[in-house]
């Protein structure tokens, strides 16, 4: 079992938390407008990296809160995590 | 002496204790603290098993965890136990005890007499690979005929049939250090550690803490015997170290989390805690007395570590030479720890056969007990140093640069042949061929290990100690474990005469059938084979040949195989390189992985609020759901039509508890809403109901239910009972993540209100005389309102799902069982889910998860005319235009004629068949619902639908066959008739309390809890209520009220006043500041549970690390214990309150009082009384 750092709780088990995907896909601000191609990729494309990946997670069993985080795919070692608005840390921008 | 083998005098045993065991049928005696393989070497028993694949005889090679041969079963069937059978243990690991019941393994008929020894004869089939080569032909012959007849021959033991009758439980822990392995290093640095403060966990595999120190009478440690030392230590390290003995670390997993096996007292397994807990029928009937409880037989630790010392010492490596696997072959280091451990000899006659020093200190240890050594054969040309020269002195014949090229013997060794020309006679070949630390864990944990030229091992770069990190001098690895525990200290040893380190692993002669891997008998020549067909790397040649695979792990054989192979291929062992080891490292049993998961504990078993007597029940995701009533003698299909006829000509009642419900509230409620659900709501009035589909991203259908508008600014939204927790994951995500502008909050209220539909054309009839504050007759479908039923605040919905006029009633659950009872007492006939899926599957209502799977669209099941035209988005919305969503040829939902009843999931053709082009979703007598292809087009269509071999012609319908234009629901006049009452109030009992030496568990009386749900507001709630909303997470600020940081901007408030006059307070307090504020009183039970084993009794089953300095008394956080979630709350240093939801609770409460019993007695865990 895993240790997520949670933003606001630390470090908690895994199982206090949910996987919710790939992180900073933003939603189009206006669906309507978005073309069935941009559409498509909006909804299926994500990445599937080996090594460093930033995704959501949510505290369920904890805070509730839903956060980022960035782990690494081959080790599953957390570099960093933090609340939805802020930034990837070292990537200045997401 | 009925003993042959056992010394007169020595070793640990308590002699004074005898004990009687039985081995395949025959009675054997033994002493306390023997394991079954010194007692069975004791009583001359050289043969115990049958080997893998070639049912050779082999005897007992080790004394410990690298024992391959020596794997029996336990049987206590014969002593009236029918399921405790655990088959495959190492005899070298099971503690003696009065009664033990084993037998051998991989026999037939008898060990002595092996049928399938025959398959030695057709070892030339049977070599490196041979299932993929040999038995090829015919093809047919592998599958019936000759893998059947290969695994029946080859393999271990077998599992039981009968349950398992003992108890296991699991424990997180948390410390700063784990030692693993209490040997010289491991001891010592428990000594040190146990000097800082931290929390410290030593835990070792055997029975007895001391590794080889106890096997070492002789040595004496700063002038004391070894043993003596190790009991010394052991006492100094009581108070600050957790020892576990019986305890194999077994695995070493991501985040430093080590798996913990531990053996509870073998002697006195347990009888199961009474399974009854959480049974349906009796929810709280939890706490009866339990019977007298013995420990559990096992317990498995989940311990997260900052840091693992892995003092897990060496495994003497076996010589590979032609016969070597003949009973009486046994590992030199073994013989040593028989006789000082358990006074017992290993033979009568031995000859040594070695390339290292440290099997002339057995052969001295020997010499000097009385045994005679016939001969050390050194392969080694020119040994020399202290202890060959010591072994010369004793007049024991040492032969230089002397190979064993074969043994003689049949069920034991009688002969050793020496390359030098000479027959040796004896009956027991002790053999040493160096030593490999064991790095099983470091290797798991994928930890750099580096190759070491000079011992021709690999060694862990980091967290090792002693002899595992390749140190074997006794001096160094004490100063070295007391150096990894924080302590610079010197230790001065006496009586070890010097020897010359190890050297590397010695290649075996590539032809011999000589045993590489003795439980999986590979040999040498399959090596051969191996490498000349192209197995060169050593991860291939470990799965072509099996060799380092199974329960084994090449404990004794891995780096014999690396070298072999490395000669073969002229290359240097490094490059070979080392397979990576699998866990566990011995195997672990599966009841200790199960732990308390069986049985009612499996799963929580959620029960609604009201006990719905007569029904027969259906699992509904974890809920037990009533399906229906059957009268005296009825058919559930007879209940079924009966209950149905009473909703459409009278008046049923139905439990629609279990429906999910969540309160979405503040000034943007509507506008989230209107994102997240189909309809539109901004334009909803107070008071009145929409029904809604809610979308995935991808458009299509995932839950439905009803909006319903409370006030302005408050919503009270229904789910479906499997949707529920998916339906609050989802509109979190949207709200916390994307529309993060809109002002509004959602609260759970499921198990807040329990819920009672009242449906049928006589529904506002039954319920008038008892409803007070709304006139029935006149409140339009679709409606809501607060009312009261009797004197009972009931939220009362104008809804239904049976298409007949109706009324759901929300009401607080500890109030439903009465509400229930005078409305069966007042006429009202009981229906379950099975009527009420006929019902609304009459009037086209459908059911997600039955005619939707998560590929269908709103317009897919004819709905798409209730999404209003003006929206321009909601979650879904777009992908509905996607090409693919607007084919005309979509499946469609339609109704389908049949004179039989058809089968859910069956396929629809043509008639006569061909390509199906749809499936049934939903079959009830006279009615289908189905999805195919173009089927709005399709009405009047005759189809085919299979059940079985048997074609059902089928007619296509329209899916609504009752009351199309829905005239039922209509309200009608309610004559005025005088006011009945509810029934009183039953009086609930609570569960039992629990109270041990240790623990005491006790349910808490209902308080009031709001969950409130402010940003700025706080401070002003918090001057409001008296008490300060912490900002800080996970802490609590208690005065008359509590309040409890849940999350950044959530709150629980505890206050024992009621609700209503609380929550006006709340809104003072927050000004004009949205918030939101929501009564869940009723939401969850409470249990105090306290007393110094209180934090370990949670830590059964919740993995967070509660020590004082990191879960300081007033800290509160959701968590998860077993599979429900609570709220944890320390109240005081030995006492915390947990919370769960009323359907959980008497899960969590079980869960607990299991962990209460288990910490009792024998098992306890604190420092001072360790288990065991």
């Amino acid at each position: 079992m895993l240790l997520i750092p949670c933003p606001w709780c630390g470090k908690r088990p895994e199982n206090e938390f949910r996987y919710a995907g790939q992180a900073h896909i933003v939603r189009p601000s206006d669906p309507a407008s978005v073309d069935d191609e941009a559409w498509a990729v909006y909804l299926f494309l994500r990445d599937n990296p080996k090594g460093q990946h930033a995704e959501r997670w949510r505290h369920i069993h904890g805070c509730g809160r839903f956060f980022n985080a960035v782990r690494d795919t081959v080790t599953d070692r957390f570099a960093a995590s933090y609340k939805p608005q802020e930034l990837s840390p070292g990537q200045g921008a997401p | 002496m009925t003993q042959p083998f056992r010394m007169p005098a020595g070793g640990r045993i308590d002699r004074n204790r005898p004990l009687r065991f039985r081995f395949d049928g025959r009675l054997y005696d033994g002493f306390a603290g023997d394991t079954l393989a010194s007692a069975l070497l004791a009583n001359d028993v050289a043969v115990v098993g049958r080997s893998f694949k070639y049912h050779r005889p082999r005897g007992i090679v080790a004394a410990g965890a690298e024992e391959p041969n020596a794997l029996v079963t336990l049987d206590e069937g014969a002593r009236g136990v029918p399921g405790r059978v655990t088959p495959n243990l190492r005899a070298t690991q099971m503690e003696l005890y009065d009664g033990l019941t084993a037998r051998s393994q991989n026999r037939f008929p008898s060990l002595r007499f092996d049928l399938g020894s025959l398959a030695g004869l057709a070892a030339p089939l049977l070599g490196a690979g041979f299932y993929y080569k040999s038995f090829m032909w015919p093809q047919g012959f592998w599958r019936r005929l000759y893998e059947p007849a290969i695994r029946r021959a080859a393999g271990l033991g077998k599992a039981p049939r009968a349950a398992d009758p003992d108890w296991y439980v699991q424990q997180y822990a948390h410390c700063e250090v784990l030692i693993v392995g209490a040997g010289p290093a491991g001891l010592a640095a428990a000594l040190a550690a146990a000097r800082t403060g931290a929390r410290v966990i030593l835990c070792d595999e055997q029975a007895e803490p001391g590794g080889y120190l106890l096997s070492a009478p002789d040595v004496a440690i700063d002038g004391m015997a070894a043993p003596d030392w190790v009991a010394q230590t052991l006492e100094r390290i009581a108070d600050n170290v957790l020892v576990v003995p019986r305890t194999t670390a077994f695995g070493w997993f991501p985040g430093n989390l080590i798996g913990l096996a531990q053996r509870l007292d073998p002697a006195s397994p347990g009888v199961r805690p009474d399974s009854r807990a959480s049974t349906p029928a009796d929810p709280y009937a939890l706490g009866v007395e339990p019977p007298p409880v013995a420990p559990p037989r096992e317990r498995l630790w989940h311990v997260r570590a900052e840091r693992v010392i892995l003092a897990t010492g060496a495994i003497e490596r076996p010589l590979v030479f032609p016969g070597n696997d003949r009973p009486g072959v046994m590992l030199a280091s073994a013989a040593l720890t028989y006789l000082h451990r358990y006074g017992v000899k290993p033979g009568q006659r031995a000859v040594i056969a070695t390339a290292d020093d440290s099997a002339y200190l057995t052969a001295i240890a020997l010499h000097r007990a009385g045994l005679p050594i016939a001969a050390i054969a050194d392969l080694r040309e020119r040994p020399f140093g202290e202890a060959v020269d010591l072994a010369r002195d004793l007049d024991i014949p040492v032969h230089a640069g002397a190979a064993v090229i074969g043994t003689e013997g049949r069920m034991r060794v009688h002969t050793v042949r020496l390359g030098t020309g000479q027959a040796v006679p004896c009956d027991t070949v002790l053999v040493s061929g160096g030593w490999t630390p064991t790095v099983h864990l470091a290797s798991q944990a994928r930890q750099p290990l580096r190759f070491d030229a000079a011992s021709g091992t690999f060694l862990p770069l980091e967290n090792a100690v002693g002899s595992a990190a390749g140190t074997f001098d006794l001096a160094a690895c004490l100063r070295d474990g007391a150096a990894a525990g924080g302590l610079a200290a010197e230790f001065v040893v006496d009586g070890l005469p010097a020897t010359a380190p190890s050297g590397p692993p010695l290649p075996a002669a590539p032809h011999a059938k000589a045993f590489v891997d003795l439980q999986n008998d590979v040999t040498t020549k399959d090596l051969y084979i191996a490498a000349t067909e192209g197995f060169v790397s050593v991860e291939h040649l470990k799965r072509y040949t099996t060799t380092g695979m199974a329960t084994d792990q090449g404990k004794t054989s891995n780096l014999n195989a690396v070298s072999t192979l490395a000669a073969l291929t002229g290359q240097p062992m490094d490059a070979v390189g080392l397979t990576t080891f699998r866990p566990p490292y011995t195997p672990v049993t599966f009841g200790a992985l199960a732990g308390a998961a069986r049985d009612a504990l499996y799963a929580p078993i959620r029960l609604p609020p009201i006990v719905q007597a007569g029904a027969v029940t259906e699992d509904v995701g974890q809920w037990k759901r009533a399906r229906c009533f059957p009268r005296n003698g009825e058919t559930i299909a007879a209940a079924v039509a009966r209950e149905r006829q009473a909703v459409r000509n009278d008046v049923g009642i139905f439990d629609a508890s279990t429906l999910g419900k969540i309160e979405v509230t503040g000034p943007d409620a509507a506008l989230f809403l209107e994102k997240i659900y189909t309809g539109a709501f901004a334009g909803l009035l107070p008071g009145r109901c929409r029904y809604a589909m809610l979308l995935g991203e991808d458009g299509f259908i995932r839950d439905d239910g009803i909006v319903a508008r409370l006030a302005l600014d408050r919503f009270h939204v229904t789910t479906t009972t499997g949707g529920a927790g998916f339906v609050l994951h989802h509109m979190e995500d949207y709200l916390q993540t994307e529309f993060t502008t809109l002002r509004a909050w959602l609260t759970s209220v499921t198990e807040q209100h329990a819920v009672i539909a009242v449906q049928g054309p006589r529904s506002a009839a039954l319920l008038a005389p008892f409803i007070r504050g709304v006139d029935l007759g006149t409140l339009p479908h679709m409606s809501v309102r607060e009312a009261h039923f009797d004197s009972i605040p009931i939220r009362l919905f104008r809804a239904g799902f049976t298409g007949e006029a109706g009324f759901e009633i929300n009401l607080p659950p500890p109030d439903a069982q009465r509400v229930w009872d005078t409305l069966r007492e007042a006429g009202a006939t009981p229906y379950g889910t099975d009527a009420m899926h006929v019902l609304r599957a009459e009037k086209g209502y459908i059911v997600v998860g039955q005619e939707t799977d998560g590929t269908v669209t709103p317009d897919d099941v004819g709905l798409a005319w209730m999404i209003p035209k003006g929206k321009r988005d909601f979650v879904g919305m777009r992908s509905l235009r996607q090409s693919d969503l607007k084919r005309a040829d979509r499946k469609q939902l339609v109704g389908l004629k049949a004179e039989a009843t058809l089968e859910e999931g069956a396929q629809i053709t043509e008639p006569g068949g061909g390509f199906p082009l749809g499936h049934v979703t939903s079959a009830y007598p006279g009615i289908a619902l189905a999805l195919l292809q173009g089927g709005r087009a399709r009405v009047g269509e005759a189809l085919q639908v299979r059940r079985g071999k048997e074609a059902i012609p089928v007619t296509v319908v329209a899916p609504i066959v009752y009351d199309k234009p829905g005239e039922r629901l209509r309200p009608t006049p309610v004559p005025v008739t005088d006011p009945l009452s509810v029934r009183p109030a039953e009086t609930r009992v609570p569960p039992v309390p629990v109270s041990t030496a240790d623990v005491g568990m006790v349910a808490l009386a209902p308080a009031t809890l709001l969950s409130l749900r402010a940003g700025a507001a706080a401070a002003g709630i918090g001057m409001a209520l008296g008490v300060l909303l912490p900002t800080v997470p996970c802490r609590s600020v208690i005065t008359e009220r509590a309040a409890l940081w849940l999350g950044p901007d959530e709150w629980l408030i505890q206050a024992p006043e009621p609700a209503e006059g609380l929550i006006a307070l709340v809104r003072k307090g927050a000004g004009d500041h949205p918030i939101s504020v929501v009564d869940v009183s009723h939401r969850t039970l409470a249990l105090e549970i306290a007393g110094p084993l209180a934090d370990w009794c949670i830590n059964g089953f919740c993995a967070l690390d509660l020590d004082l300095r990191v879960f300081p008394v007033g800290t509160c956080t959701r968590t998860v214990l077993g599979k429900a979630e609570i709220m944890l709350w320390r109240i005081a240093p030995e006492v915390f309150h947990v919370h769960a939801p009323r359907s959980f609770f008497p899960y969590v409460w079980a869960c607990l009082r299991q962990a209460a019993l288990s910490l009792g007695g024998d098992a306890r865990l604190t420092p001072e009384g360790t288990a065991g």
